[in-house]
């Protein structure tokens, strides 16, 4: 982008990030963008408290004997890695950051539906952040980020009920978030912005939003449950007085699957805006692919069972289980075919947006795949509660999410900050992710199916190579998360100015300034194009 | 340095799992090379010539979408049939099977065998026989898994859980538990030795015991007074045990329930919870926490010597079992310290 005309009155448009100066400007802002900006903060500090847990594990993982920390406190890593990164970082991660930026600026509305409720649900997640954060320094937990009963009832001498008022009060933030974007959705859409030509980011959190507003009370009344067990024995999930440990893991991942989903539609919305702005065309299947996100929001409810095959369940049960968790993969697929076919006849450039979105489609097409093992009954009750699960699952949030919400990030950054960011070191830290990543849990396949169960502390030593190579790749991964972050900060005061639209993108975002006004639009925009219009693209600007 | 990538296959099942694993490996495969070379030849193919250029629209095909919709799932549906075909032929064991009752504690495996022999973190079965195992846990939930037997079944804290296979090759294999329990999970480990009939047999002679298990359920019974109300040939305040299992008992709430080991169990553990139709609710004592579910096993054991009608109490049977472990004199300490 090394054409990008340094446009100098760029400098004194009143935009968002000039408006208003100070402490108080942020923290009572109503602004979405900034509430976005507050959240990439809080989830960015999460994920490097999250990986610093990730790391631990890994290097105690170097050799089969437990032997850096005790079993407790390797028992605490893991489980902290977990609840820090499922409930603080991956869950709010795309929609309470690019979601809250863009999903308002995509439909042409000045702002969410309820901005004081939005910087509401950021005060609550910070809460719950604080409650997670307070259960780690007081000596942490050690259930597993499952919190499964009895253990967690019953059994652990941690502080459960901390971590578990964490995420409790952390669910209410995704609440809030996904009723906002809801109505936000619904009645907000600029003149001619109709359902039809809604970009797929926000059909995409649109459909997550579902998922957030009826899932999420789920979990917060069942971690409730753990809590009222622990302290009053009331007999829920004990079997000694009456209750049922299985009801729980019903309970838990009633929620806790569509809560994949809603950890993998954003990124998935992401794709679709980078596949048809790199490829310069519009949407191949766009009803496919709006839909299908829908189809997986509404089957996903149907599939929590798939993660108790072992368990004692009705065969017939799982019967049904199984075959609905393969009828859940068929509009995961249909996105990957639809991105696919959208390059077909492109105009495809390689910036680095486009080279994580390869990566996603690459990752996620491994990790859909791997999913369909695990929905096979037979193969199933040889590898869930192995390595193979513990690499499926990572290269669907990790090599999924994480990389859309990179590329997401990088393919936005223009607009949130106005700048550029150096595109031979995005480039290097692209391939170090992507080669990091596979070192690092491919491995992890062939250890599941030779059987290494997961939340092992010591393992079998014929394990060992295979763990190395894991903990090799983890060592480039965690480089390649930490030179974005290092050039995206020194980007906001050096990087050139990246005018308003450098990809020549369609959606109405980028119709706008760099970084965007307070209430987004000079004037309300009209819409009278289907979204990724690129083929009717004017040839004013200068890309 | 050891580097396995494939586990051994040691049991009836492992290779039928095996089989199914490369199908969908294979199929995954393909798929997988078939999306990454479209991406690869249009990225390059289509790569971006000049900066103005605007290829022409596509806005998709209805019959591309059909296609890539269903023919995927039919593929799927054969992993659904093939895996469901697997995980039913295993849900339950045939009725000969040979039967062996595991505990999981925090943080280890109790193994009793029905001739009497006890272990911990080590399992002996014989080759080309089905085996039972008879699964309860004593605390938090736990997960008995094989590798090598491409079996696991968790073992949840309140019920029975079973699960079976057939070893098919003699050797020592892995045994782990896969379901997080606490502190020392990664330690709940051990061995399975698979051996030939000859040598298992001679296995169990050599291990001396106290009795068989139901003769330690017998014991039991005796030790904690259970005698006094359960009387083998006449009424007593309890019902009598000779005959009861795997009959059908009338309840007091006007249903009937099969006398099985669950049965037995809850009504041991909470005698009031169905309670058979004429008997009074203030007469027996609930056990919960006053016996471990070892203990618990053997009596259950023992209730199932007592099935066949007139049949002698297990300490009057000369041989019990086979493998003439029963012989060992007794030892009226054992039953329950552990």
């Amino acid at each position: 982008m090394s054409t990008v005309l340094q446009d100098p009155l760029a400098v004194e448009t009143p935009n968002y990030l000039n408006q208003e100066y100070g402490w108080k400007s942020w923290l009572f802002t109503k602004d979405h963008k900034r509430i976005a900006v507050l959240y990439i903060i809080s989830i960015t500090a999460m994920f490097f408290i999250g990986g610093i847990f990730a790391s631990l594990i890994r290097v105690e993982l170097l050799t089969p004997q437990g032997d850096l920390v005790n079993s407790d406190t390797y028992n605490k890593f893991f489980t902290m890695h977990g609840i820090v990164m499922v409930f603080f970082f991956l869950i709010p991660s795309i929609p309470a950051t690019l979601g809250n930026f863009f999903v308002p600026m995509m439909i042409g509305a000045k702002d969410l539906a309820f901005p004081r409720i939005n910087l509401l649900s950021w005060y609550i997640y910070i809460a719950g952040a604080a409650f997670a954060l307070a259960a780690i320094v007081l000596g942490g937990v050690d259930t597993g980020w499952t919190f499964y009963t009895p253990f967690s009832s019953t059994y652990s001498n941690t502080f459960v009920i901390t971590a578990a008022v964490g995420v409790f009060i952390a669910g209410f933030s995704s609440i809030l978030t996904g009723l906002n974007f809801i109505v936000t959705v619904h009645k907000m859409r600029a003149p001619g912005m109709t359902w039809g030509r809604l970009p797929l980011f926000v059909w995409a959190n649109y459909a997550t939003s579902l998922i957030q507003v009826l899932g999420t009370p789920v979990v917060a009344i069942t971690l409730a449950l753990v809590g009222l067990e622990r302290a009053f024995h009331i007999g829920i999930f004990d079997p000694a007085i009456g209750g049922d440990p299985i009801l729980f893991q019903h309970m838990f991942w009633f929620y806790s699957h569509p809560a994949v989903y809603i950890m993998i539609l954003p990124g998935m919305g992401v794709i679709s805006e980078l596949v048809t702005c790199f490829s310069r065309k519009g949407i191949f299947g766009y009803p496919f692919v709006a839909g299908s996100s829908l189809g997986i929001a509404i089957i996903g409810f149907l599939v929590w069972g798939h993660h108790m095959f072992v368990t004692g369940m009705s065969m017939y049960a799982s019967l049904y289980f199984s075959l609905l968790s393969f009828l859940v993969a068929v509009p995961s697929a249909i996105k990957v075919f639809n991105w696919t076919a959208t390059m077909f006849r492109g105009s495809i450039s390689f910036d680095t947006p486009m080279l994580y979105a390869f990566g996603f489609i690459g990752l996620f097409t491994i990790g859909g795949l791997t999913g369909l093992f695990l929905a096979t009954l037979g193969v199933d009750v040889h590898v869930t509660d192995t390595y193979f699960v513990v690499a499926h699952f990572h290269y669907v949030m990790v090599g999924g999410m994480v990389l859309a919400y990179l590329g997401g990030m990088h393919y936005w950054w223009p607009k949130i900050s106005g700048r550029l960011y150096p595109e031979g070191w995005a480039k290097f830290a692209c391939l170090l992710v992507f080669a990091g990543f596979n070192l690092t849990f491919f491995p992890q396949f062939i250890l599941g199916y030779l059987g290494q169960p997961r939340r092992y502390h010591a393992y079998a030593p014929e394990f060992q190579v295979l763990n190395v190579m894991s903990t090799a790749g983890a060592s480039i991964l965690g480089l390649g998360y930490v030179i974005p972050l290092i050039y995206f900060l020194w980007s906001m005061k050096y990087g050139p100015k990246a005018g308003d639209n450098p990809w020549r993108a369609t959606g109405l975002e980028w119709q706008t300034t760099s970084p965007p006004p307070t209430y987004n639009f000079e004037t309300t925009p009209i819409v009278t194009e289907e979204a990724y219009s690129y083929h009717t693209q004017k040839e004013t600007h200068v890309g | 340095m050891q580097l396995p990538l494939f586990p051994e296959a040691a049991s009836a099942v492992a290779s039928s799992v095996d089989y199914l694993y490369f199908y969908l490996t294979a199929v995954s495969v393909v798929m997988t090379a078939l999306i990454f070379a479209a991406v690869f030849f249009f990225a390059i193919k289509y790569r971006r010539k000049s900066e103005n250029e605007i290829p022409p629209p596509i806005h998709g095909s209805l019959k591309l979408e059909i296609a890539w919709s269903v023919l995927p799932f039919l593929v799927m549906l054969t992993f659904f049939w093939w895996g469901a075909q697997i995980f039913f032929a295993n849900a339950s064991p045939p009725p000969d099977a040979m039967d062996i009752y595991a505990v999981g504690k925090q943080w280890m495996w109790k193994i009793q065998y029905p001739e009497g022999q006890r272990e911990i973190n080590e399992l002996h079965v014989p080759i080309n026989r089905p085996i039972k195992i008879t699964l309860a846990s004593e605390d938090v939930i736990h997960s008995f898994f094989i590798p090598a037997f491409r079996v696991k079944h968790d073992v949840v804290p309140g019920r029975y859980d079973i699960m079976w296979f057939t070893a098919t090759k003699p050797g020592r294999y892995h045994l782990f538990c896969a379901e997080y329990c606490g502190t020392e999970h990664s330690g709940m480990v051990g061995w399975v030795t698979v051996m030939t009939e000859n040598d298992y047999e001679n296995w169990l002679a050599g291990s001396g015991v106290e009795g068989t298990m139901a003769q330690q359920g017998e014991r039991l019974f005796g030790q904690l007074g259970c005698a006094t109300c359960h009387q083998l040939d006449q009424q007593g305040r309890g019902p009598i045990l000779r005959g009861l299992y795997g009959s059908r008992v009338q309840l007091q709430s006007g249903q009937t329930v099969l006398a099985d080991d669950a049965y037995i169990r809850e009504s041991i553990l909470n005698p009031n919870a169905r309670l058979v139709a004429g008997f009074r609710t203030d007469v027996m004592p609930t056990f919960q926490g006053q016996i471990t579910e070892e203990q618990l096993l053997q009596l259950i054991v023992y209730v199932k010597s007592l099935a066949i009608q007139g049949a002698r109490p297990v300490s009057e049977q000369t041989s019990a079992a086979p493998g003439g472990a029963a012989a060992t004199p007794e030892n009226p300490n054992t039953g329950g310290k552990k």
